[in-house]
């Protein structure tokens, strides 16, 4: 019996210890995260160039407000999480964000990025205001296409974020097709899509945060970036197969 | 209140069809609602949207068609458009709903994550803006877009009822022409903001059309071929298709079984343009429903599907409950409470409540000696005027 104990208060700890490297408020499934794809660009830099440039190319809801917002915002978050856990490989991640864009406004001036900038990774955080000013979906499909041409063509990896899920404007943005829109590109082009719609609304499903909270609470919306940072960072490593450059101890790091 | 009793030639099957597909456009209108799985949108390529407009067409051309008949075009194409301003008014009056409720909103909703979501509520500051263009059927919110097609719609139906009823075939082949060239040309009406119709008309009046045309004689064209083993096959074939693409949906990219090139084939699913695959696939449904379920089936005149021919009647009304239902619904998962019990409950009320208005009409319109239920006084035409 005794022995039995044991085993469960072990297998438990070590359940702990790998549920650790998020922490559990905001865990978030594999199915919800990995996608299945090839971050080629990534992987070579990673290996040959030891270094990793990541451009978060986005709008209002990639950043934060306030004076701490960009320290704040899940850019930020994402060169912490990544830094910490690829501690030999330094990640630079540049943000490039913008209120009231839509995916054809962003396309427009894509090449721009490049000037000052070599991403081998950009994060095309796009969708909202599209779905705002609810765009035609054949131009905002036009416009994927052709924003995520751009960016291959310039030598970088393409990840795709689509929108939160905000349950308290749900009746008035229909965002709903714009998501099906980016799900369906991202399988047709073979790029990953960070879900941030599905991962927002399961932690809100299983009642990690409450979405539904209208009070002006920068807390909530710190904490959300930070795990949005890093649930980022895994589909980083595990599409641009970044596993073996991960730091060995970095499980009891982030538990302490 | 009366038992549903088929008088004037009203075919039931259309009530009760589109009584459910109002029940399933506001289930599908509250967002995030679990119940919304069981609504026939998650299981092929059309929706609800096809059934209320087909049938829609339908009984316009059958009710408004009788009357072109019997007192010519001037007076059928009158009672046309003043369905038409009815249609209108109500969708001025959901719209002021919709208005409260966003202007609630946005004086209550302060959530920093959400800054950006909030720009939803910037054309509150300027209502001189928006307001017109609601007015114009140029800005409307979500959900509120097939009552603008339908406007659309019957405005246009007077000369198209009209040359439906010597040329039903020319009429048919006019619709699916503008159809074609509608897809062709990217014909579109703009809305505002930006863009164009959610619902584009000059692609949707096909099906539309098509209604009225089965209600003038091509139904009963049709029948021959709906009797064929190779038309039930076809459509069995290709809903268990449509059904194994609406499958793939909802499992993970890394099972996905649809091949790339079927992929690139089918995508995209055009809702705006009404798809050929979504117009095959309502055609379908029709095929097995018309097949299964005939005129004479006994369960029409039961209670048990009562309810849904009642809402069915009264569509107008019913369908702007729904839409004001929905908001309210969703209003009430947000303050009170998102929960799995909560989102049933305010499914079944929902419903409950449109079947309630439904009965209460039907209770209002018998005391004017208008119940669309059975009767002593002769047919009349403009009974049934207003439950086109």
């Amino acid at each position: 019996m005794r022995a039995l104990i044991a085993v469960l208060l072990a297998a438990s700890a070590f359940a702990g210890r790998a549920l650790a490297a998020d922490p559990p408020s905001c865990a978030v499934p594999d199915n919800l995260v990995f996608s299945d794809n090839d971050l080629s660009r990534v992987s070579e830099a990673v290996r040959k160039q030891h270094q990793l440039a990541i451009t978060v190319l986005g709008t209002g809801s990639s950043t934060l407000g306030g004076p701490d917002g960009p320290s704040l915002a899940y850019p930020a978050r994402l060169e912490v999480a990544l830094n910490q856990r690829l501690s030999k490989i330094p990640v630079k991640v540049t943000t490039r964000t913008k209120g009231g864009q839509t995916a054809e406004s962003m396309q427009r001036s894509m090449k721009d990025l490049f000037i000052e900038d070599k991403p081998n990774l950009v994060i095309w955080q796009t969708g909202t205001v599209d779905a705002i000013r609810r765009v035609e979906l054949d131009e905002f499909r036009t416009a994927l296409e052709a924003g995520i041409e751009t960016l291959q063509n310039r030598g970088a990896d393409v990840i795709l974020m689509n929108m939160q899920y905000s349950p308290r404007t749900e009746s008035m943005i229909p965002v709903g097709p714009y998501v099906d829109e980016m799900r369906a590109m991202a399988q047709q082009r073979d790029i990953p899509l960070f879900d941030r719609f599905a991962i927002m609304r399961y932690w809100s499903d299983e009642g990690a945060f409450d979405f539904y909270a209208a009070g002006r609470d920068n807390g909530l919306a710190q904490r959300v970036h930070d795990c949005l940072g890093r649930a980022i960072g895994t589909l980083i490593i595990a599409d641009g197969h970044l596993e073996p450059f991960v730091n060995k101890d970095f499980i009891n790091k982030t538990s302490q | 209140m009366h038992a549903p009793v088929a008088t004037t030639g009203r075919d039931l099957r259309l009530d009760l069809f589109r009584g459910i597909a109002l029940w399933l456009i506001f289930l599908d209108h509250i967002p995030s609602n679990v119940v919304s799985w069981i609504t026939i949108r998650n299981y092929g390529f059309s929706d609800a949207t096809e059934i209320f407009i087909f049938i829609s067409g339908y009984t316009a051309a059958f009710v408004y068609g009788r009357a072109m008949r019997e007192r010519g075009f001037v007076v059928a194409g009158a009672r046309i458009l003043r369905r038409a301003w009815q249609i209108y008014v109500a969708h001025v009056f959901l719209f002021a709903i919709y208005m409260a409720e966003i202007s609630y909103v946005a004086t209550s909703f302060d959530n920093p994550l959400y800054a950006e979501e909030m720009n939803i509520l910037d054309f509150l500051k300027q209502p001189d803006m928006t307001i017109v263009q609601a007015l114009l059927l140029k800005f409307k919110p979500v959900n509120m877009d097939i009552l603008p097609l339908y406007i659309i719609l019957l405005i246009l139906f007077p000369p198209i009822l009209w040359l439906l009823q010597r040329w039903a075939t020319l009429a048919l082949g006019a619709a699916l022409a503008l159809y074609l060239l509608a897809w062709h040309l990217d014909w579109n009406l703009p809305a505002y903001p930006e863009g164009s119709w959610y619902f584009n008309p000059f692609a949707w009046q096909l099906l539309f059309v098509f209604g009225a045309w089965c209600a003038v004689g091509g139904a009963a064209r049709l029948a021959p071929l709906l009797q064929w083993r190779a038309t039930m096959i076809a459509a069995v074939l290709y809903l268990g298709f449509a059904f194994l693409i609406a499958l793939s949906w909802y499992v993970p990219e890394q099972i996905s079984f649809v091949p790339h090139w079927l992929e690139d084939l089918i995508y995209p699913i055009d809702k705006t343009n009404l798809d050929p695959l979504r117009f095959a696939h309502f055609l379908a449904l029709a095929v097995l429903t018309v097949r299964f379920v005939p005129r004479t089936w006994p369960m029409l005149s039961s209670w048990t599907l009562y309810p849904a021919i009642l809402c069915g009647q009264h569509s107008l009304e019913i369908f702007c409950v729904g839409v004001f239902l929905a908001f309210a619904g969703h209003f009430a998962l947000v303050e009170i409470s998102g929960a799995f019990w909560m989102q049933v409950v305010i499914s079944l009320l929902g419903i409950v409540a449109m079947i309630a208005t439904a009965a209460l009409i039907s209770w209002y319109k018998s005391l004017e000696g208008r119940s669309p239920g059975p009767r002593t006084k002769p047919p009349d035409a403009d009974l049934a005027g207003g439950e086109a």
